[in-house]
């Protein structure tokens, strides 16, 4: 049985996630559209999960727009502010750490003619506010900065970055994927207009996120059809399992928010304490959600020591980036060096986690880096 | 006693399902095959064991639905249903001159408002010369034809059409959401099922593609999906929905047959008027018109009788106005308002139908002595 830490990838389900989910699969089949009795009984699930996806943020329910995931969410944040964005406003400032639907979605709408700003970071991941305010201009429609990173963890100050876009009068987007359910979030302390969640970080089903969209934003719709969702932004029929699976791990996240914070705290400190062996952790180790570590390990053969820990299921980086055998573009974006940057653990926990398995995880990595440079030495 | 006098608790307890084609329930494999999928959650992009075994279920599954479904050969890309899948394929092609059938869902018709509509006959057939006239103008050209329609069960002869859009250069989409699982899937270059819709979980359906090399992503992310469609994959979607084609047979089709012919008769016998009668249509499906009553009292009616039916497409029954489908086929606006649609599927039985037709004269009769 190998150790999972890998939570920034995907979360295990909750049992009571699940429990809430089932009566969808079964008797509550109908399609929550449709107007009868199957129907309204598969929509019942659906206000309750919007208003739990909403109060985590300081929301209303008329914010949620409910999607497949936050991919699909970010896609719809960029591609849909650009394009209803007034005449004039034809730019999206961003950072060169942003999770890759985001900058591909930022490269998709340069291809038709819109303009972007690649915003590089500190060497501890954190944007520079004074990069940011030079940056800013009145021909900008969008700001779009990640909450939390999902390789390095660093949480980037939005409160600033709200204010700051605010001032120069464009829209602030925030990738909350890793952060939504974790931290406290207010869409208004912090100047966010359009937020996006995912169900399956934050121990809820795959298939399901949201884009919550302040009211009176104007935003293009990717998906046109039937207009189900937010007066027409999202069409396609909607999964009342997936919804109220998300509106259950919501609900427990406002509940868990700070037991599992401590939890993840003490898992921090303790695999900090057993990592004997010389390492360098990326990213502000200040500013951060600490249920991530992503540390690198000097004069290490980074695919050996993957396979040495067989037994332990982390990543080099972002999951679908690993599958492509891509590097890092957000270690790049830090300054590490390419060699460095392939010898490097990114680590997640949470909720499930014990102590135990950060206690064993710890001796493997240790006994695999000290074996690999006792060979070398 | 009539249905219409029951009281609503009690109709409720024998409520009969007849919106089939605004979804399914799940079939009891698919409803384990999610369950199973969602306790071992691992990413399958990640490429450690968990991660690697996710990823072999993934392939297993689109290989499992190619095979049920005989779409052996195209590469199948999973989205989160069918209105992502048909935007996929009507965006992700550049510099196509686009022609969609007048028939077609909205999700056809929205994604590409600016697209050349393809009149539909009386019978909801698309008009072939037409076609053949239109795709003469030249410019390669990408055309959307629904295999059987949602609302009036209308196939196209979807393999014909293929043909001479083929011989001008073309390609053709075709969304087979409602045929998928009751029909053979026709030869087109693009073909679009939905998982919900044939007993599988919502959430989930698919883009069936031949020409794969010609399309590029519309929801960008990851790289996932050879590249076509970016997002976490929704495994135990993906896995309900292959255990639900796999499970699948076209048995109860013969029976759904035998009850429609019966019901349509009855129905006609009692005023009602049966729209794309003359063409080929789909087994499960009836449009049908109450002259006098409009759609949407008679659902409420039928609802307190304890029938759930609906008046077309269920995205778009909380809109007032009559049914784009209809209007396309030339059907008056104040016919097309008094049109429900009536569709069955493998649990449907003969005694709900029969309760239906009596509950139908029952209403028809009052309306006649009001």
């Amino acid at each position: 049985m190998s150790i999972y830490l890998d939570y920034q990838a995907t979360t295990p389900l909750d049992p009571s996630v699940a429990k809430a989910m089932q009566p969808y699969w079964e008797e509550r089949f109908g399609n929550p559209h449709s107007e009868h009795r199957h129907g309204w009984t598969a929509a019942a699930g659906i206000d309750k999960a919007r208003r739990d996806v909403a109060a985590l943020v300081g929301a209303d329910e008329d914010w949620v727009v409910f999607t497949s995931g936050a991919t699909e969410a970010n896609n719809l944040a960029v591609k849909g502010a650009l394009e209803a964005a007034p005449d004039g406003r034809r730019r999206v400032v961003t950072l060169e750490t942003e999770h890759s639907c985001v900058l591909e979605s930022v490269r998709a709408m340069e291809a038709r003619g819109y303009s972007a700003t690649i915003l590089p970071v500190q060497a501890d991941g954190l944007l520079s506010l004074d990069d940011l305010e030079t940056a800013l201009n009145e021909d900008v429609a969008l700001v779009s900065v990640m909450a939390i990173n999902n390789e390095i963890g660093v949480m980037q100050p939005l409160s600033d970055v709200g204010r700051l876009a605010k001032a120069a009068g464009a829209l602030f987007h925030t990738d909350a994927a890793q952060a939504f359910g974790k931290v406290p979030l207010d869409v208004d302390a912090l100047g966010i207009d359009l937020l996006s969640v995912s169900g399956h970080k934050i121990y809820g089903p795959k298939g399901i996120g949201a884009l919550l969209v302040r009211p009176g934003t104007a935003l293009a719709p990717q998906l046109h059809g039937g207009g189900q969702e937010g007066g027409g932004l999202r069409s396609g029929t909607l999964a009342p399992a997936l919804v109220a699976g998300l509106g259950k791990a919501a609900e427990l996240a406002a509940e868990r928010m700070d037991s599992d914070r401590a939890h993840v705290e003490r898992l921090w400190a303790r695999m900090l304490s057993a990592l004997t062996e010389g390492h360098i952790v990326n990213g502000s180790v200040a500013e951060r959600w600490r249920g991530n570590l992503n540390v690198s390990f000097p004069g290490i053969d980074g695919a050996r020591l993957i396979a040495d820990l067989r037994r332990l299921s982390v990543s080099s980086g972002a999951a679908c980036a690993s599958a492509a055998g891509r590097r890092s573009h957000v270690l790049e974006a830090l300054g590490v060096p390419d060699n460095l940057a392939r010898a490097t653990l990114r680590m997640g926990w949470g909720r499930q986690t014990t102590t135990e398995d950060i206690d064993a995880a710890a001796d493997m990595i240790c006994e695999a880096v000290a074996e690999q440079r006792r060979m070398a030495a | 006693m009539s249905m219409l006098n029951t009281s609503a608790e009690a109709a409720a307890d024998r409520r009969v399902y007849l919106d089939w084609n605004a979804t399914a329930p799940m079939r009891a494999e698919a409803q384990a095959a999610v369950t199973r999928e969602m306790e071992r959650w691992a990413n399958p992009s990640s490429v450690y064991a968990e991660g690697r075994a996710a990823k072999g279920r993934l392939e297993d599954a689109r290989d499992e639905i190619a095979t049920a479904l005989g779409l052996i050969g195209a590469q199948l890309v999973f989205t989160s249903g069918g209105t992502e899948a048909l935007a996929l394929a009507l965006r992700g092609l550049e510099g196509m001159r686009v022609l969609v059938s007048a028939a077609e869902h909205s999700a056809v018709l929205e994604a590409v408002p600016d697209a050349e509509r393809l009149p539909v006959g009386a019978d909801g057939l698309i008009d072939e010369d037409h076609l053949r006239r239109a795709l003469r103008d030249g410019g390669s050209a990408l055309v959307a034809v629904m295999h059987a329609n949602n609302e009036t069960g209308v196939i196209q002869p979807v393999g014909r059409i293929a043909d001479i859009v083929r011989d001008a250069g073309g390609l053709t989409l075709s969304d087979c959401v409602q045929s998928a699982g009751k029909l053979p899937l026709p030869p087109a270059d693009m073909v679009v099922v939905s998982g919900h819709k044939l007993g599988g979980p919502p959430g989930v359906g698919l883009l069936a593609v031949r020409c794969a090399e010609r399309l590029s992503a519309v929801q960008k992310g990851g790289g996932q999906e050879r590249g076509l469609r970016g997002g976490t994959e929704n495994l135990p979607a993906i896995c309900g929905m292959a255990a639900a084609v796999t499970a699948a047979d076209r048995k109860w089709l013969s029976d759904a047959a035998a009850r429609q012919a019966r019901m349509e008769a009855a129905l006609i016998d009692g005023g009602g008027k049966v729209f794309g009668k003359p063409a080929p249509r789909l087994a499960n499906t009836t449009m049908v018109r109450m002259p006098g009553i409009a759609a949407s009292s008679q659902l409420m009616q039928f609802d307190l009788a304890g029938f759930s039916v609906s008046s077309g497409a269920a995205c778009s029954s909380g809109k007032v106005g009559a049914s784009h489908v209809l209007s396309a086929m030339g059907v008056g606006a104040e016919a097309a308002r008094e049109a429900i649609r009536v569709s069955t599927g493998w649990t449907t039985t003969d005694e709900g139908i029969e309760r239906f037709i009596e509950a139908w004269h029952a209403l028809a009769e009052r309306r006649r002595a009001a």
